[in-house]
This record gives structure tokens, C-alpha cells and sequence, in this order.
């Protein structure tokens, strides 16, 4: 086959792609088309069940199209399959590292899978060490690895049969800000040697970063090209609004009110608002600062806006009383495993009706001081107190005021929706009339009622999560804990469980969060980032901005103070 | 007042652990594979083990080298064929034939006929006759070799009659077996493996629970809970003898209607029994399952346990056969009383004294293993 001139830099050409799976309703994709270049970073965005793992496995040539047509370097999925694994390399979502191999042993198996032997392989493991900086760790299990070292390992296993079109398929979800630029830059560098890379991902600011951005949402193609294109669409409908710090929440709420308004996030201490571009008889406030949009934004928009709801949760729920015990206080958390120091001398106090977020890289500690407050861990030395009390002894009543929300779904996937949220009713001492009330409004809130009887474990993640919040917050408790609660959901979906955890905070709830997403952080009210199981930097998020502030870089992200942080930490410098 | 505040803690108390019963019991009931899992493979095995387990020798081949051509070896070999015991008989014509018939295992044993086997007899001489058995089956070689010897006599003591000598059977053999009178070794297996079955089935599916929990990640969500490591234990405990006392029903009702084994005692006294043991078998089970991280450590330690249980418990081997220093260790394994049990009152209605008799030491190994479990899981919460 001959392509014209102008197409030879073409890798992957998508032609008319359909793909229906059987017993769904919908098409997974319908009518797909996209000529995806050579060379460059082209970013897979949209929704959770936007069809981004279909499209990347039917280019993997893992499933056969229903209509259409896929080449990728002119080789067929339907005919050429075989050719096709020589020049693809593809990482699944989970990629299949084995725990109880190390690392060097993980890379030996994937090398006799590529049939690589003698200097070919000495000089593959070489080049894949040096460039994941993984050397110093070969002997280590790849189980007891980080987030971001695993992903580096399977990047170096999916490189190794040297691909010319790299498919990665949630490569940063898990993955701390810090690792997830290496990993950016490493990719990067790989396509300045010519090699296709397609990055699906559900963190927008990466798609920022991509040259071509490919938007789904529910099978179909909402936009193809520069990402800049899509954001310059939102062009003028972007301001910050500046509030003092304790009223942004209420102001958020007020001011999504506004007809015009159609998104509105928290930024420290800024209110970020995207408007609609239906022409409306307003002239935006004198003090609304417009601002460059972000791919978020222009996201948020193309999918019609984020939900205007007030949420119905906090409706449900009575304020929290005043008083004089800290909701949640640390004194001098210290944890060691073995040799090894996970935690070492935290402290901080929570005040009621704050949101408390923990951040870190992975593996830095933030989970260790989270089960040590939860009474899931034994502190070494130091104390952990909510409400006053030791969760760890305390008494059935005083843990009743607690909500907890795991990191990995942790409800019974074998149980329906329905029979979780009566478990988790039954164990949290609510009585009959009460169970059936409350879940009841859980099935309202969460919109659960089509899944009730479903099994847990086979809704879609957005719905797990909501579950998870369900069965965590339906007994009201005074101090809510929640592990990564959106880790992997779409900011749609974010979206609406901020507005719950908001609302929750103004009636007096207190919040303790651990997260990647620095979106996330931006909601806090305080905020400690926890490096090498040292509490480096804590304070308001715009604080930590402040902190990182230099002459290079006059107006950090949180992002970026978050890096910077840590690197200055790396360099022993006081903070 | 203070009456009704504790009253109204406990009721919460056990509303609460109700409810984590009430859960693990759906969590085992819903999954369709571990459903399937609970009923048909006990019955499937109840129903093959039985019938495989036999302690007969049946269907027996045997071969002869028969170096006599006369009327006496062929009689002898004509009452071999007829005897229901022996289904095939082959013929070999010289000694490497019959070596490599042991050695195939074609055949168990062989009989050699002398030449002149039947003219020695036939002049009123002793003939000789010899008998190769194969050792390395050493109790079912045995055992046709005492179907032979029994052949054997009867033809010398025809012979005799034949040459005209009236003798009398100096002391004819007669026996009766009590409580199984045709000897039908299924009377003696299936109760047997009701117990078995039951005991396999209490030991998988508490050894799975908590470490199932631990698995899937939802073992910190019930810790956060209000439930306290008492509670969770019982809520681990109750769904896991609900289930093995409806197994061993299932598993009592075919034995009893599809083999129409006798039941001779008292339901109440087995029940009463078959809990006790149960428990102790849950004990068992709580403990593998609080030192298991994943369900996969769970099964390996389950049949650490599980095998020397089998062997050592007098099912496939008489415990007076054991060195006689093994033979008080058996006393420590819930099943070997327990078989005591369910035989006795199954076969010969034994007396409530003597139920309790081999209930108590079950009792004691229940308390320890339950309480090693609360140990080791209270240990393990760190």
C-alpha cells in the first residue's frame, strides 16, 4: 500500500473504527477517525467508559474492530497481527510485573519473551536501566517497588523489544506529580527518537502537555487535534476569583448558582470559573481576573459542563457541634518497620469542619501516619487522637463517629449495592427505621438505583467510588477519612464528590485526605507534605506556593511547589 | 437505669455482629462458584469415596502355572473361577511368564502345580502347591491368601471324604459381626466421611474469611468499623458453623436415604456432639486464617493440617497398628473422637455416657484452638 506524500508521517490511521462487545447496548466506539503522527505524544483523554483502553487495545491488535479499519505502519490489525507484536509495544493498565520477581529478573522474562539473548539483551538491559535509572534496584522485588518505580519497570519491559509505537494506557494513574514528570520526560525523550506514543489518561493537565490530544466520551469523538485548539474555544470565558480563604466554599456554591457559570473549581485561594458561550446580558465582575485557560477547562465545557446541583447529601446531614477536643491530632507520630523509618516525629491538629489534606510522593509515609490516626497501625512512639480517642482501642460507640473510605475498593464485591449499604448501616449501629431511611437516601444522593442489585464488584469505578463515599459517610460521622478518594475518576465525577465533601465540612465534618491530584489539594484548608516520612512543608495551599516562589518562577502551581519542595528537601536545605 | 443502658449496649453489640453474619453468609451464598463449591463436590466425593474407599479385595486376578495335566489341579482351578472373589484367572506356561506377571502387576498372586500334581493325590500322597504373593500390596495380599487357604481346605477336606474317610470338622468356623451383619464395609465408610467431609468444609471455609478480607482490602474497612476484634471473631465464627452443620446435614441425609446406613442412637446426642467438634475444627480454621495473608496461604495451611488429620485419625489405618509412642498424639485430633462418635451412634445407639466420654477431649481441644485463634488474631491486628 502507498500512502500519498503529506501522509508519510502518519503511524497509526483509524478509519471508520466501530466496536460493539456483545450484551452492551451501546457501541464501545462508534465511528472512530484519526490519523495519529509519528513522533510525537498524542494524549487518549475523556471520561471513565469513554472507550480509551478499547481503542488502544484494538491498535494493539488485542481485539479485531467491528467496522472500520486500523493500520499502524501501514500493517493491517486484522491481517497482520503478528508483524504488528514486533512493532508495537503496548502497557496495560495493570502491567503484568511479577511482585515476587525482582527487577532484574521481571526484564530477563520479558527478554526471552522478545527472544533477546546474548549482547543484544546485555546491551537492551543496559540501555533500559540507565534510562529508567532503575540500577541501583535490580535486586529489589518489583512488589516492593513505588507507584512510579513499577511503571518504570514495565515501561523498560514493554521497550525492550525495541517498538517503534508505544501504546500506554493509564501510565500516571497512582503515580505522585514527581514520578509522573520523570515518566513524561522519559516519553519524551523517546519520541525525539522518532517513536509513536499514545498516552491515555484521565490527569488533564497532561493533556495539556500533548502535541495532539484524541477526546472520547461514550464511544465518540468529541475532538481530534492540539490540544490548544480545544482550549482556545474557552478563550475569554475563564476567570480567577479571589475570596478570603474561609469562605470559598460557600462562595464556590453561590457562585455556581449563576447561569452563566458553568464550572467552578477551588485553587487555594482563588475560585477558577469557566462560563458558558451562550451569549448572556451579563458583563462578568469588575474583580472576576480573566485567566488562560487550561485543557480542564475546555474539557469541562465540550462535555456541557460540571453538574450545577447543590449536593443533597449535606441537605441530610446535621450540623457538628462545637467542641473543645481537636477532631484529629497527631503528637510526635513515629513508625518504624524494622530498620526502616516510615514516619518519624508528626504532628499537626485538625480543627472541626477542616479539610486536611496529605501529600507525597509515593512511598514517602503519607499511608503509614494515615492508618496510624485511623488505628489501623500502632504508632512506634507518639500519639494519634480523633475525638480524644485511640482508634485503636476505643470503644465501638466512639468509632461509630468515624467514616472511612479506602484507597483500593475495599467494599464486598460479592454483595449487591443494596446488601453492602445495609451491611455497613447494620455494623455502624444505625437501627431499623434508620437503615432504611438512610439507605435509601444513599440510593437517592449516589444515584444508585439502577445498580441496586447488581454486584458491587461489577459497576463501573465511578459508581464504586460513589458506593465507597455511600457506605463511609451514610451514618454521618463527626470525621471522615478518605484515602485517594477520586483516584482514577473523571473530573466530572470529581467534581460532584467535592461538592459533597464541601458541603459536609461547612456543616462542621472533618476531613482528612490523602491525593495525587494536586486539583484535589487545592481544596484543603491545610495541607502537609510528607517526604521521606518527614513532614517537610505544611500549611495553606497558597502557602506552600509561596514557599516555592523564586525569581524563576514568580507564580508556582501547587504542582510545582510540590516539586520544589521536595527537591529542596533532596538537597537538605531547611525549609 | 444503668440496667438499661448496658442491656441497650449489648442489644447493639449483637445487632451489629449480626449483621457481619448475615454478610458472610450472603458473601458465600452469592458467589456462584463458592456455592457450587460447598454442595457439590462433598456430595460427588460422599457419593465416589465411598464406593472407592473399599476395604474388600474384589474383583482379584490370579494366575497359574499349572504343571500338572491331571484331574486335581483343574478342579482346583475350577473353584478359584467359581469363588465371586476372583474374576480372572490366567495361564502361564513357564516361570518368567509368572515373574513378569507380578512384576506387571497383571495379576496379585500366582499358584504353582507340581508336575504330578494330581497322580501324588490321587496315590494318597501329600502334592505340593505353591503360592507366589505379591508384597508389595501387603494387607490385600494377605487377604487372598486367606481366601485361598479357605479354598485350599475345603478341597483337602473333599479329597478326604472322596477316598471314603468320614472325618469330622475338629472345629467348624462360624461368625457373626455385630451391628454390620453382611459386613458391608459401607455401613462403616459413609459415616465416616460425613465426618470427614464436614471437617474438610468447616476448616476451607473459615480458613478463607479473614484471609479473603485481607485479600480484597476490605479487612482494614471492618477494623475501622465500630466492630471490635471480639466481634468480628464471633461474626466469623457463627456463619462459619451454620454453614458445616447444614453441610453435614445435607451429607447425613444421604447417607441415610441414598445408602440407607442404619441409624441407630440419638439425633439430639450427635448434634450435641457434631457441634462440639465443629468448633473445634472452626478453631482450626480462624487460627490458619488470622496467620494467612492471602487465600492462597489459607488452602496450603489447611492441608498442613488436614493430612496428618486424615492419616492419623483411624480412618484408613487401626490406630493399634500405630508405634506406640505416636498413638496419645492421635488423642489430640478432634476427629478421631469424633469418628468414635458418629460410628457408634450411626451403627449401635451407643450410651449418652459414652458420647460425652469422647466429647469432652473435643470439648478441651475446641477451647484451646478457639482461644489460639483469638490470640493470634488479636496478635496479628499489629
Amino acid at each position: 500500500m502507498t500512502l500519498p506524500r503529506d501522509l508519510t508521517d502518519i503511524s497509526i490511521q483509524i478509519t471508520n473504527v466501530t466496536k460493539v462487545f456483545p450484551k452492551m447496548e451501546k457501541p464501545a466506539l462508534n465511528n472512530i477517525n484519526a490519523s495519529i503522527r509519528q513522533g510525537i505524544i498524542t494524549g487518549l483523554v475523556g471520561p471513565d467508559g469513554a472507550g480509551k483502553t478499547t481503542l488502544i487495545r484494538l491498535i494493539a491488535g488485542l481485539f479485531l474492530p467491528t467496522q472500520g479499519t486500523i493500520h499502524v505502519m501501514g500493517l493491517n490489525t486484522q491481517t497482520n497481527s503478528v508483524s504488528l507484536q514486533n512493532i508495537t509495544g503496548y502497557m496495560p493498565q495493570k502491567f503484568g510485573l511479577y511482585e515476587d520477581l525482582t527487577v532484574i529478573e521481571n526484564l530477563d522474562l520479558y527478554a526471552k519473551l522478545h527472544r533477546l539473548t546474548g549482547k543484544k539483551k546485555d546491551d537492551g538491559f543496559e540501555r533500559m536501566l540507565t534510562f529508567t535509572t532503575l540500577k541501583p534496584f535490580i535486586h529489589r522485588l518489583a512488589g516492593n517497588l513505588s507507584g512510579g518505580m513499577k511503571q518504570k519497570l514495565g515501561l523498560a519491559c514493554a521497550l525492550l523489544g525495541r517498538p517503534r509505537i508505544l501504546l500506554l494506557d493509564e501510565p500516571s494513574v497512582g503515580v505522585d506529580p514527581l514520578s509522573r514528570r520523570e515518566l513524561w520526560k522519559m516519553i519524551q525523550e523517546l519520541t525525539h527518537q522518532g517513536m509513536t506514543v499514545l498516552w491515555s489518561t484521565s490527569y488533564l493537565d497532561e493533556g495539556d502537555k500533548c502535541e495532539e490530544v484524541i477526546l472520547l466520551n461514550e464511544g465518540k469523538l468529541l475532538f481530534y487535534g492540539p490540544p490548544k485548539n480545544l482550549t482556545k474555544q474557552v478563550q475569554g470565558r475563564v476567570f480567577q476569583v479571589h475570596v478570603p480563604l474561609k469562605e470559598r466554599r460557600m462562595a464556590l456554591k453561590q457562585l455556581l448558582k449563576l447561569p452563566e457559570v458553568i464550572d467552578g473549581v477551588i485553587q487555594g485561594s482563588e475560585i477558577r470559573l469557566v462560563c458558558s458561550s451562550q451569549p448572556f446580558s451579563f458583563s462578568p465582575d469588575p474583580q472576576w481576573k480573566p485567566v488562560t485557560p487550561r485543557f480542564e477547562d475546555a474539557f469541562v465545557d465540550i462535555l456541557g459542563g460540571s453538574s450545577k446541583e447543590d449536593s443533597i447529601l449535606v441537605e441530610h446531614i446535621s450540623s457538628k457541634e462545637e467542641n473543645s477536643v481537636p477532631p484529629i491530632k497527631a503528637q510526635n507520630l513515629t513508625k518504624y518497620f524494622g530498620d526502616f523509618r516510615a514516619a518519624f516525629d508528626i504532628s499537626f491538629t485538625i480543627q472541626r469542619g477542616e479539610i486536611f489534606g496529605l501529600l507525597g510522593p509515593n512511598g514517602a509515609g503519607k499511608s503509614t501516619i494515615f492508618k496510624m490516626l485511623c488505628g489501623l497501625l500502632q504508632p512506634t512512639k507518639g500519639r494519634a487522637r480523633v475525638s480524644g480517642f485511640d482508634l485503636k482501642t476505643a470503644s465501638s460507640e466512639a468509632r461509630e463517629r468515624i467514616g472511612y473510605m479506602a484507597q483500593k475498593f475495599s467494599l464486598y464485591e460479592d454483595l449487591s449495592v443494596k446488601q453492602n449499604l445495609d451491611f455497613f448501616s447494620g455494623v455502624y449501629g444505625l437501627t431499623r427505621t434508620q437503615r432504611n431511611e438512610r439507605v435509601h437516601l444513599m440510593t437517592r444522593i449516589f444515584g444508585l438505583h439502577p445498580y441496586l442489585n447488581e454486584n458491587a464488584g461489577l459497576l463501573p469505578l465511578g459508581f464504586k467510588q460513589r458506593l465507597a463515599l455511600a457506605c463511609a459517610v451514610m451514618h454521618e460521622p463527626d470525621v471522615l477519612f478518605l484515602d485517594e478518594p477520586t483516584s482514577g475518576v473523571d473530573p466530572l465525577t470529581r467534581r460532584e464528590f467535592w461538592s459533597h465533601i464541601n458541603g459536609m465540612a461547612n456543616k462542621g465534618v472533618t476531613i482528612m485526605v490523602t491525593t495525587h491530584f494536586m486539583e484535589e489539594a487545592e481544596y484543603c484548608d491545610h495541607i502537609a507534605l510528607i517526604y521521606n516520612g518527614l513532614n517537610i512543608a505544611i500549611g495553606t495551599p497558597d502557602d506552600l506556593k509561596k514557599k516555592a516562589k523564586t525569581e524563576l518562577l514568580p507564580n508556582p502551581t501547587l504542582e510545582d511547589a510540590f516539586i520544589t519542595l521536595i527537591e529542596r528537601s533532596d538537597h537538605g536545605e531547611n525549609l | 437505669m444503668k440496667l438499661g443502658s448496658s442491656l441497650q449496649k449489648m442489644i447493639r453489640s449483637w445487632s451489629r455482629i449480626n449483621s457481619l453474619v448475615i454478610k458472610e453468609v450472603l458473601a458465600v451464598w452469592r458467589d456462584k462458584k463458592s456455592r457450587v463449591m460447598l454442595i457439590a463436590p462433598p456430595l460427588i466425593q460422599l457419593i465416589i469415596l465411598s464406593h472407592a474407599a473399599t476395604l474388600e479385595v474384589n474383583n482379584i486376578s490370579i494366575g497359574v502355572y499349572n504343571q500338572d495335566s491331571g484331574w486335581y489341579s483343574h478342579e482346583f482351578i475350577q473353584r478359584i473361577k467359581g469363588s465371586p472373589y476372583f474374576s480372572h484367572v490366567y495361564q502361564y506356561n513357564n516361570p518368567k511368564d509368572v515373574e513378569r506377571a507380578i512384576n506387571i502387576q497383571e495379576v496379585i498372586a500366582t499358584l504353582q502345580f507340581q508336575p504330578h500334581f494330581s497322580r501324588l493325590i490321587a496315590a494318597g500322597q501329600s502334592a505340593q502347591l505353591q503360592i507366589i504373593l505379591d508384597g508389595r500390596k501387603s494387607n490385600a495380599s494377605q487377604i487372598v491368601l486367606g481366601y485361598l487357604n479357605i479354598i485350599l481346605q475345603n478341597f483337602n477336606l473333599d479329597i478326604l471324604r472322596n477316598n471314603g474317610l468320614e472325618v469330622p470338622e475338629p472345629v467348624p468356623l462360624k461368625f457373626r459381626s455385630f451391628f454390620n451383619p453382611n459386613l458391608d464395609y459401607i455401613y462403616f465408610t459413609v459415616p465416616s466421611l460425613v465426618a470427614i467431609l464436614s471437617m474438610l468444609l468447616a476448616l476451607m471455609v473459615t480458613a478463607m474469611s479473614v484471609s479473603r478480607e485481607r485479600e480484597n482490602g476490605t479487612f482494614d474497612q471492618l477494623l475501622v468499623s465500630p466492630l471490635q476484634p471480639w466481634q468480628i471473631l464471633i461474626g466469623k465464627m457463627i456463619p462459619a458453623m451454620i454453614i458445616s452443620i447444614a453441610e453435614s446435614t445435607l451429607l447425613m441425609v444421604v447417607a441415610l436415604y441414598l445408602f440407607k446406613i442404619p441409624f441407630r442412637g440419638s439425633f439430639v446426642l450427635l448434634y450435641a456432639s457434631m457441634i462440639v467438634f465443629l468448633f473445634s475444627i472452626v478453631g482450626i480454621g480462624l487460627f490458619i486464617s488470622s496467620i494467612s495473608r492471602t487465600q492462597q496461604q489459607s488452602i496450603l495451611g489447611s492441608f498442613v493440617f488436614m493430612t496428618p488429620m486424615m492419616l492419623l485419625s483411624g480412618y484408613a489405618t487401626p490406630i493399634e497398628n500405630m508405634p506406640d509412642w505416636l498413638q496419645p498424639f492421635t488423642n489430640l485430633l478432634p476427629i478421631k473422637h469424633f469418628f468414635i462418635v458418629i460410628k457408634g451412634i450411626f451403627l449401635k445407639d451407643i450410651t449418652a455416657l459414652e458420647v460425652f466420654n469422647n466429647t469432652w477431649p473435643v470439648a478441651l481441644i475446641a477451647g484451646f484452638t478457639l482461644s489460639l485463634a483469638g490470640w493470634m488474631f488479636r496478635k496479628r491486628l499489629e
